[in-house]
């Protein structure tokens, strides 16, 4: 369709972000099957894990959706709003609290 | 601004009614952006549910322990199989990538090469999801029955089953959708609906519904298997 696209993304790059997606996957395989949690906690693994996810995700947005390369705007529109997903779970934790006291 | 608006486009495909694509985008890649981002608030919501409900259990059914099986295999494989799933899905989106980089150059062969393996992707995960499913059913987990006892050897509760069936049902309807849409797109492509428009745009467009689905089953993957 356009230059300006092909340009800033190219056949080299796509199979560069699926290594790294494939790594990051290889690297959770790797904390959950291969590593005790003598040695490693559960909630120090599951930071871990949160962290990969949102380091995927940002790759597959930025990259394979073409945002990163979007005019500056468009980016904001889609990415500010996720910021009421971080209220939701602010309230949530708050509530699951609550919850687990009645419980 | 983009000066590089093809001459086989009419000027008025690039305006907006009173405007020149303020985004830098056309209206209907943008109205799929705003489309997907509702989509993941509804995707959020039922994630953040599962977190509640969990961390306000006081025990959970073990992933390792649930998800366990492999097909023509018998014994003990976690994450074995769910990996599979992965790989397949990340494969599926780089072909949809491909496929998308060839509509740019405008290579309808290519695209439609790209959008067949994108298709059998898709096809192939819903499978896995398939007997993933078939295979908890038989165990006898299914919405309202949990089989599957507690890490503290407690009675698992049902919960835990219908947010799984819930939110991997409603990932796998989208996984469908996108499939029955590749496959409407690619016959597009192949009798040359977007050479005659002159863009591929709708490559594009249903590229991004399509990563988004995979972007969706990374945190599925993370927040029920792993976690």
């Amino acid at each position: 369709m356009s230059g300006e696209h092909s340009s800033s993304f190219d056949i080299k790059g796509i199979w560069m972000v699926f290594w790294v997606l494939f790594a990051i996957t290889a690297v959770e395989f790797v904390i959950a099957l291969a590593i005790p949690e003598t040695f490693m906690a559960k909630p120090i693994k599951n930071v871990i894990y949160v962290t990969l996810t949102l380091l995927k995700a940002f790759y597959i947005v930025a990259y394979f959706m073409h945002l990163k390369f979007e005019r500056i705007n468009l980016i904001y529109s889609i990415l500010l709003p996720t910021i009421f997903v971080l209220g939701v779970i602010a309230a949530l934790m708050y509530e699951s609290d609550y919850w687990f006291t009645l419980r | 601004m983009s000066s590089h608006s093809s001459s086989s486009l009419p000027m008025s495909g690039k305006l907006w009614d009173g405007g020149n694509e303020p985004f830098g985008a056309s209206y209907g890649k943008l109205m799929m952006w705003f489309f997907l981002l509702s989509d993941a608030f509804t995707f959020s919501a039922l994630l953040l549910a599962y977190a509640a409900l969990r961390f306000s259990s006081l025990s959970w059914p073990v992933p390792d322990d649930v998800f366990a099986g492999v097909p023509f295999l018998h014994g003990h494989f976690p994450l074995v199989f769910v990996g599979i799933m992965t790989f397949i899905l990340i494969m599926s989106s780089v072909t949809m990538v491909l496929a998308v980089e060839a509509g740019h150059r405008g290579a309808r062969n290519e695209v439609v090469k790209w959008m067949i393996w994108t298709i059998l992707g898709g096809i192939a995960f819903l499978s896995c999801q398939a007997w993933e499913w078939s295979h908890l059913h038989h165990d006898g987990a299914w919405w309202g029955s949990n089989p599957f006892a507690n890490a503290d050897g407690t009675p698992g509760q049902v919960n835990f089953t219908n947010l799984f069936f819930t939110i991997t049902g409603f990932h796998g309807f989208h996984v469908f959708s996108g499939v029955v849409i590749n496959i409407i797109v690619t016959i597009m492509t192949a009798v040359g609906v977007f050479d005659r428009r002159g863009t591929y745009e709708t490559i594009e467009k249903i590229g991004l519904y399509w990563h988004f689905v995979d972007l969706v089953w990374v945190f599925v993957f993370t927040f029920f298997y792993l976690i």
